[in-house]
């Protein structure tokens, strides 16, 4: 008892003693996504940077879906905590948690102009750089290679000629004894991984991006139909039922395990695809998502995260140095090397060590830079909801709850009478 | 002078009672008054959640608002509705099958066999479990790649192929009713288990001397004795079920296929940052919980007021 009383008093002692310590050394804490290698790779980017700089680094690991991710920051910031420092965001959030954070410009020395210059803009809000590009993200297709080879077939350039193709191999394979054996898989759960796969889909087909870039809510019209009616074809079909509830994750999932010949994700998924115990090492290729028809086009949802210092911290310009220093060329090199994570720094595409780790980067490099934007911008603090009206439209098309045309024209409606006063 | 008496001893009987009753009032009113008054407070306002500092009163705007020649708000909102539909299905549904299934494990407890006590203490195990926690593992099991239900159905011949029980809007609901059944049976066992221990013994020894079938006796006998406690547990289940979060949204996230009013609460003050329209739901939530409530204990002749028996 007394000595358990000793110990526990002067642990104390020496904890009040470390945190009146003057001087430089400060403990930041930054929070990390954890889908994929993220969480890894954060440690030791973070790590690094705390060896060289004398400081030390807290990891706070998030929600993996985004959507809860969101809501847990919107917690931490509308009550003014200072318990995280920097904080991971999505690309579609500076207009919605803009307010909480601080300007880097005067942290950055330039250092954006580095950087692609859309989604600088895009982290740009009233003349404030409220946060640095980390890594940029835009779906793409895997392909099983071995199995497109196998049954004598190239890789789709349209979603007719996937649907097909997944329909072929995946009977084929089940014929051979693979009971398990899918066509595609895809984020279909009711969250906003739904919306960038459905933005892609209608953006192929030339169908616009929800809302244009005047706020004019565009979504019903008969490309966005066509697309969405084959979309809903594919459930049961080519692709199981349970996508319905697949995030990143569990699509990953039933890919790497070998039993989808097509997947659509983020490139995040080359890495661990090819990692030493993967079942599909090797048997996998990644090319643009296919157009929709022959007039469509080639395309992919932006993605991608940045880091912002919150209002609240208590140490912004450290903060403010891990964020310069992770987002820097040379831990934008080793995340691409080790984890497939895009750079957003254009120089580092033509890097001999990055483009040996991911040789589809060199390819694929126009569908990065063009990628189609969510209408967060002309939307504001009004994404969220105009996201969630648009994936549980789609949701309850791909379910068969409403039929195409039906989905489309109530959120027609709604999104128009949400924007009655103006996004 | 007697009665006199009586009368100072009741008084300062009742200022004691007050005085015992004082701290738990203040902190029911911290810790629920308070927050409740607030909610309903903000159901009038446009707060919102980026900046809650300012926000202006907008009167029932919130709840039905006309404009442009158009009504809008939370009362001709069909997510709303859509919500409160599910939240009583669900809880209609949940509580009547956890009652039955209590009342099958209660009388199965009750009775006297070796192991008794260690079997009543396992099967407290589902109700000890956090809700997290368990509709994650549920969520696994559940999984229609790699879940382990799948796989018994599918070796035993029952499904042709995997069934996605969290993600077909068919099974959703069923899916979160058997989870919720699974965890709170135990709950209501417990609760009946307590009433079975009380009852007189002699009724039944009457029952047995003149032979009266042990069916004819749960109905005549058990049933219309253990009603009051039984009652009890079925609205403090109901209570519990009205306000169902977790466990939907942790098996089915935002869909709006098993969306209850709180999760809808929820994403409206959180996800959507609409303090002011979130409160107006939250405020909705607790009057429909409350008249549901006051409409039980009328129509199900309950007086809390009575020692449960």
């Amino acid at each position: 008892m007394n000595t358990r009383a000793i110990i526990g008093a002067s642990a104390f002692v020496l904890a009040s003693a470390f945190a009146a310590m003057p001087g430089n050394a400060a403990t930041v804490s930054i929070s990390c996504g954890a889908v994929g290698l993220e969480l890894e790779l954060c440690r030791t980017g973070a790590e690094a940077w705390a060896k060289q700089t004398g400081n030390s680094v807290n990891i706070v690991s998030t929600p993996n879906s985004t959507t809860e991710r969101l809501a847990l920051y919107q917690q931490l910031l509308a009550a003014g905590a200072s318990d995280i420092d920097v904080f991971q965001i999505d690309v579609i959030w500076p207009g919605i948690l803009g307010t909480h954070f601080i300007d880097l410009a005067p942290h950055s020395k330039g250092a954006e102009q580095a950087h692609f210059s859309s989604i600088v803009e895009n982290n740009t809000v009233d003349g404030k750089l409220l946060a640095m590009p980390w890594f940029t993200d835009a779906g793409v297709l895997y392909y099983r290679s071995d199995l497109l080879e196998k049954y004598g077939e190239k890789v789709p350039a349209t979603w007719d000629e996937l649907t097909a193709t997944a329909k072929k191999i995946q009977d084929g394979e089940r014929a051979a004894g693979n009971d398990g054996m899918w066509g595609l898989v895809f984020q279909g759960r009711a969250y906003e991984g739904l919306t960038c796969d459905a933005l892609e889909w209608i953006d192929s087909y030339g169908g616009g991006s929800i809302v244009d870039s005047e706020g004019k809510v565009t979504v019903n019209n008969a490309n966005a139909l066509e697309a969405l009616t084959l979309a809903s074809s594919w459930i049961g079909e080519i692709a199981p039922e349970g996508v319905l509830n697949y995030a990143e994750e569990e699509a990953r999932g039933v890919f790497q395990s070998g039993n989808a010949v097509f997947m659509r994700n983020w490139p995040y998924a080359w890495a661990l695809g090819n990692s030493e115990d993967s079942p599909i090492k090797g048997k996998i290729g990644v090319a643009a998502l296919p157009k929709g028809g022959a007039e469509g086009k080639n395309t992919g949802t932006l993605g991608g995260w940045q880091l912002a210092v919150s209002r609240y911290s208590e140490n912004p310009e450290v903060a403010a140095d891990l964020v310069m220093y992770l987002t820097g060329p040379e831990e934008q090199r080793r995340r691409a090397v080790e984890g497939a994570y895009n750079p957003t720094i254009g120089d580092l595409y033509e890097d001999p060590a990055v483009l040996a780790a991911n040789p589809f980067f060199g390819e694929l490099y126009e569908t990065f830079t063009n990628a189609v934007a969510r209408p967060s911008r002309v939307t504001g603090a009004k994404y969220n909801q105009v996201s969630n009206e648009f994936w549980n439209a789609v949701h309850s098309s791909l379910s068969g709850t409403a039929t195409p045309e039906e989905a489309l024209t109530q959120l027609e409606s709604s999104l128009k009478r949400m924007s009655r006063r103006g996004w | 002078m007697q009665a006199a008496n009586a009368t100072e001893l009741t008084r300062a009987r009742v200022r004691s009672a007050w005085m015992f009753l004082l701290p738990m009032i203040v902190v029911l009113a911290l810790v629920a008054g308070w927050p409740l008054v607030r909610t309903i407070y903000f159901a009038f306002t446009d707060a919102n959640l980026s900046d809650i500092g300012s926000y202006s009163f907008i009167g029932f705007a919130n709840f039905l608002e006309y404009y442009e020649g158009e009504w809008f708000g939370l009362l001709v909102d069909t997510d709303w509705w859509r919500a409160v539909w599910n939240t009583l299905w669900f809880t209609v549904i949940s509580v009547s099958i956890e009652t039955v299934l209590g009342l099958v494990v209660a009388l199965t407890l009750n009775a006297h066999f070796p192991g008794r006590g260690v079997l009543r203490a396992a099967i407290l195990i589902p109700w000890a479990i956090p809700t997290i926690v368990s509709a994650k593992m549920w969520g696994w099991m559940l999984h229609d790649q790699f879940g382990i239900l799948n796989d018994i159905l599918l070796s035993l011949g029952l499904i042709a192929k995997p069934v996605a029980w969290t993600a077909s809007p068919d099974t959703a609901m069923w899916a979160v009713i058997m989870v919720d059944v699974w965890k709170t049976t135990p709950f209501m066992a417990l609760l009946i288990l307590a009433a079975l221990q009380i009852l007189p013994s002699d009724c039944y020894e009457a029952a047995k001397v003149d032979g009266i079938h042990p069916v004819r006796v749960f109905f005549r006998v058990t049933l219309p004795l253990i009603r009051p406690a039984l009652m009890v547990a079925i609205i403090f289940r109901a209570l519990d079920a009205l306000r169902i979060f977790d466990l939907i949204y942790v098996l089915t996230s935002n869909s709006r296929d098993t969306m209850s009013m709180s999760v809808y609460a929820r994403q409206q003050l959180v996800d959507f940052q609409e303090v002011g329209y979130g409160s107006a739901a939250a405020t909705a939530l607790f009057l429909i919980i409350a008249v549901l409530i006051a409409l039980t204990l009328t129509f199900g002749k309950v007086r809390l007021g009575e020692d449960v028996r």
